[in-house]
């Protein structure tokens, strides 16, 4: 079909279709370091933006890399060994909790938000307390870590990986973290960067979420989207393109190498 | 130790998790309305306004994306161009943008200082500003769910037997007949998959709506606004707990029908 | 270190209720190779995992090592060694520390485990590819890194799950006797499944042929093929599975008839294939019954020869049915 008018025509589509996908970003990126937004990118770059946005928002960022990292560090505690446990077992009982622990994606953050302040907005002091926007994004990131290592877990030949560690000796221990961890750490890396990226952006649940001293990233943004002059709001927008767009790739970089033979490792 | 032991002792943190932190407060959320919340939805004719807003919104971005994502997915899906890649990479970069960063790029582009606005007044136009309308809103939708319903469809797509098009083109078929008959059967469980995520999350998602600030009455902003301004906690309740088990369902369906590829 | 096996009783019923295996007793004698031989579902890989403590048998059923009741030791505690179907490497690990797996999982001293590793790889031929990626190995030598990680930590019972399945006909026949010359240079009880019955005649000191969850019989491969228990046996076991039952009571092998032509013949010839070795002639009786004749290569015989059948020698089996 190459050089052929339905060659063309799809070309001409998609990069139509590019350019409003990506022209945008390029935008508010340029903007974000431009000195002088009215007269242009001829006014020379700046980078007094990003520094004026660190000093009275680098505190929502630091916050949010904490929350991450700690979502990360439950989900995989959580999520590793409930997938197992689901690739595991075949029955009907493993099914309904599977499709049970993948609901929190399926309902919208603003309804889960809620419901967990009617349930705990008033125990202790956990309603001011980071902690509580944690728990938001525990129950939102689980299914993606889930998913992500009992996609994984499924592909391989768990049963008969773990029969022939048995078959050597191994206790459950030795072949949990000898044999199927490093057997599925491609799923567990893809899963990490998914819930770390996830957890970075989560604005629907976090709204509700926080409060005046426990800002996220995201939730900066959509203050200084409604508070702030463009070029300022475009680069806080950048810091947070500077996050999570390493990250992206690097989910990309790990899946794409899990999809060549032999490197689901 | 027992096989079924260590199964309970290794998932019972997970559930544990999930019981508290998800089902009770889901289970608040459905009582916290009561009476009066439920009754006020289906009396008072603005919230049964902005739920049918709402939907068609929802729907129409729904359309829009797979109708644009189809043809791209197809076309990338089936081509192979110097370059490919890094646009692949490119396309794929908004996956991790949440709905409120969306709502900004869409100011970018139809703001009053946006790209559409520079560009027509430097033709001699008008200035062009639709951010903050329902077309601002829906391209917002739209942008935000692109990616995601591309590299579903795009998967589907590559996944088809190419000698299913083959034997049809022997068979005498048209470019439109191998399309009709081959392509777009093959990747309508993915289209029904991928439209099913693409409509839940038009439906619950309100980043967008609230970067853009606007005036559209979509549900999750209802919501929003009655529980902090309003303090309306019944009705911000009883709309969510509703809105909650719509899109699960509306998922749900959507999984069984395409028989396990949706979320 | 050799020890002898007994089962007693043991059964294996599915949770759906199907019936894997009919409770059965067994005796296996130290040092012996026995080969459990049946079509796929006739229940051998049950009675293998059973052995192995992959499974437990029904209540009632106990399995034996060395009269020591082993029945609820989970197989890592068994010490077994276990070769599987589609070998079950770790493609986590190369192929010496798959190897070495079983000996480190023990606590046995590292220098100890590779000295022992490094006897498995020049043993197997393999000590040039100790480094290697399992996925950058071929079929034959992921075959011997699974045997060599199997008898790596000198298990008492040696279990192998049709080892040879996954590979083409040549290098079947190859391994074959390796692991025939292995198994008797070892001198361990060995316990080996296969739907194959050469690779059974070549490999057993004696044949545990199953059919439908129970033991047809065992016996030597001679017994088996002389003195069949039974119909089933007796088509299990021969060159093909096309041997006739005359009246019932009686079996032919194809190779003990012979076929001269006579005009007066009770048979006519419906079929002629050179097969090289010999000439396969499919006959006909006037009763409308067919037997098929193995003989040596003879131009005489064509479609539509009338010819007498001779019993090559006193060959009739009493068949039970």
């Amino acid at each position: 079909m190459r050089g052929g008018i339905g060659f063309w025509a799809g070309l001409c589509f998609t990069l139509l279709i590019s350019a409003f996908l990506i022209l945008p970003i390029f935008v508010s990126v340029i903007a974000g370091v431009t000195a002088n937004q009215f007269i242009g990118i001829s006014s020379g770059f700046t980078t007094r933006w990003l520094l004026d946005v660190w000093a009275n928002y680098g505190g929502t960022v630091l916050l949010s890399l904490q929350i991450a990292f700690a979502t990360l560090a439950i989900t995989l505690m959580l999520g590793v060994p409930a997938a197992y446990v689901l690739a595991r077992h075949a029955g009907v009982t493993a099914r309904l909790i599977e499709e049970a622990l993948v609901m929190p994606v399926a309902v919208p953050g603003l309804a889960t938000a809620l419901g967990l302040i009617l349930a705990y907005g008033a125990v202790g002091g956990l309603r001011s307390s980071w902690f509580f926007i944690l728990i938001g994004h525990v129950i939102f990131c689980l299914p993606f870590m889930l998913r992500a290592v009992l996609a994984v877990l499924l592909a391989i030949d768990l049963k008969r990986l773990e029969e022939a560690a048995r078959a050597c000796g191994a206790t459950w221990a030795q072949r949990f973290f000898g044999v199927i961890v490093p057997n599925i750490r491609g799923g567990i890396l893809a899963g990490s960067l998914m819930v770390v990226t996830l957890s970075l952006g989560e604005f629907n649940m976090t709204l509700l979420l926080h409060t005046p001293f426990t800002r996220t990233l995201p939730v900066g943004l959509a203050d200084a989207y409604t508070a702030l002059r463009t070029e300022m709001a475009s680069a806080y927008t950048l810091i947070f393109f500077a996050l999570i767009v390493p990250l992206l790739s690097g989910m990309q970089w790990v899946v794409s190498r899990m999809d060549q033979p032999g490197g689901s490792r | 130790m027992h096989d079924r032991l260590r199964a309970g002792l290794l998932i019972a943190p997970a559930l544990a998790i999930f019981l508290a932190f998800f089902l009770i407060p889901l289970g608040y959320l459905a009582v916290a309305g009561g009476a009066g919340g439920y009754s006020a939805i289906l009396t008072e004719p603005r919230f049964l306004r902005s739920l049918v807003s709402t939907l068609l919104v929802a729907a129409a971005t729904t359309v829009i994306t797979l109708f644009i994502s189809t043809i791209m997915g197809l076309f990338l899906a089936r081509v192979r161009f110097r370059g490919r890649s890094t646009l692949l990479a490119l396309l794929t970069l908004p996956l991790a943008f949440p709905g409120v960063v969306v709502g900004y790029l869409v100011i970018m582009l139809a703001g009053r200082q946006g790209l559409i606005a520079e560009v027509s007044m430097a033709l001699g136009g008008d200035r062009i500003v639709f951010a903050y309308s329902l077309a601002g809103l829906l391209l917002g939708y739209v942008y935000f769910s692109i990616p995601r319903t591309l590299l579903t469809l795009m998967a589907a797509a590559e996944k088809l037997d190419p000698r299913l098009e083959e034997a049809a083109r022997s068979l005498g078929a048209s470019p439109f007949g191998v399309l009709r008959d081959v392509l777009l059967p093959g990747i309508a469980p993915a289209m029904a998959a991928a439209g099913a995520i693409c409509f839940a999350t038009a439906t619950g998602a309100f980043g967008t709506a609230f970067a853009l600030a606007s005036r559209i009455d979509v549900l999750p902003m209802v919501i929003y606004t009655e529980f902090t301004l309003q303090a309306n906690l019944a009705v911000a309740a009883a709309l969510s707990f509703l809105l909650g088990i719509a899109t699960w369902a509306v998922l749900a369906v959507a999984r069984g029908a395409s028989g396990g590829a949706a979320a | 270190m050799s020890i002898a096996i007994s089962l007693r009783n043991c059964g294996k019923t599915w949770p759906g209720g199907a019936r894997g295996l009919l409770p059965i007793d067994m005796e296996i004698t130290a040092g012996e190779t026995l080969v459990l031989l049946g079509p796929s579902g006739c229940g051998k890989t049950t009675l293998l995992r059973l052995i192995a403590g992959l499974e437990l048998p029904d209540d009632g059923g106990t399995v034996l090592f060395d009269g020591k009741e082993v029945t609820r030791l989970p197989i890592e505690r068994r010490n077994v060694g276990m070769v599987f179907q589609s070998y079950a490497l770790f493609p986590n690990m190369d192929v010496a520390a798959n190897i070495g797996y079983g000996l480190r999982v023990r606590g046995i001293p590292k220098n100890e485990t590779q000295k022992r590793v490094a006897e498995m790889l020049e043993m197997m031929r393999l000590t040039d590819f100790r480094h290697r990626r399992i996925d950058a190995l071929s079929g034959g030598q992921r075959q011997r890194v699974a045997l060599a990680r199997a008898i790596a930590p000198r298990p008492q019972v040696l279990l192998l799950d049709e080892p040879l399945s996954a590979l083409d006909a040549r290098l079947r026949d190859q391994l074959r006797q390796e692991i025939d010359a292995l198994l008797r240079a070892l001198g361990i009880t060995a316990i080996y499944v296969t739907h194959d019955q050469s690779e059974a005649m070549a490999l057993g000191d004696r044949i545990c042929v199953m059919e439908a969850g129970r033991i047809a019989q065992i016996g030597s491969g001679r017994d088996l093929y002389h003195n069949p228990a039974n119909e089933f046996v007796a088509h299990f076991i021969g060159d093909a599975n096309k041997n006739v039952v005359i009246n019932g009571e009686v079996i032919l092998r194809p190779e003990d008839l012979r076929l001269r032509p006579n005009p007066n013949g009770a048979f006519i010839i419906t079929r002629v294939t050179f097969l090289g070795p010999v000439l396969r002639v499919m006959v006909r009786h006037d009763d409308g019954q067919e037997l098929r004749a193995d003989v040596p290569d003879d131009p005489s015989l064509q479609p539509g020869t009338q010819v007498e059948v001779i019993l090559r020698k006193s060959s009739l089996m009493a068949a039970e049915r």
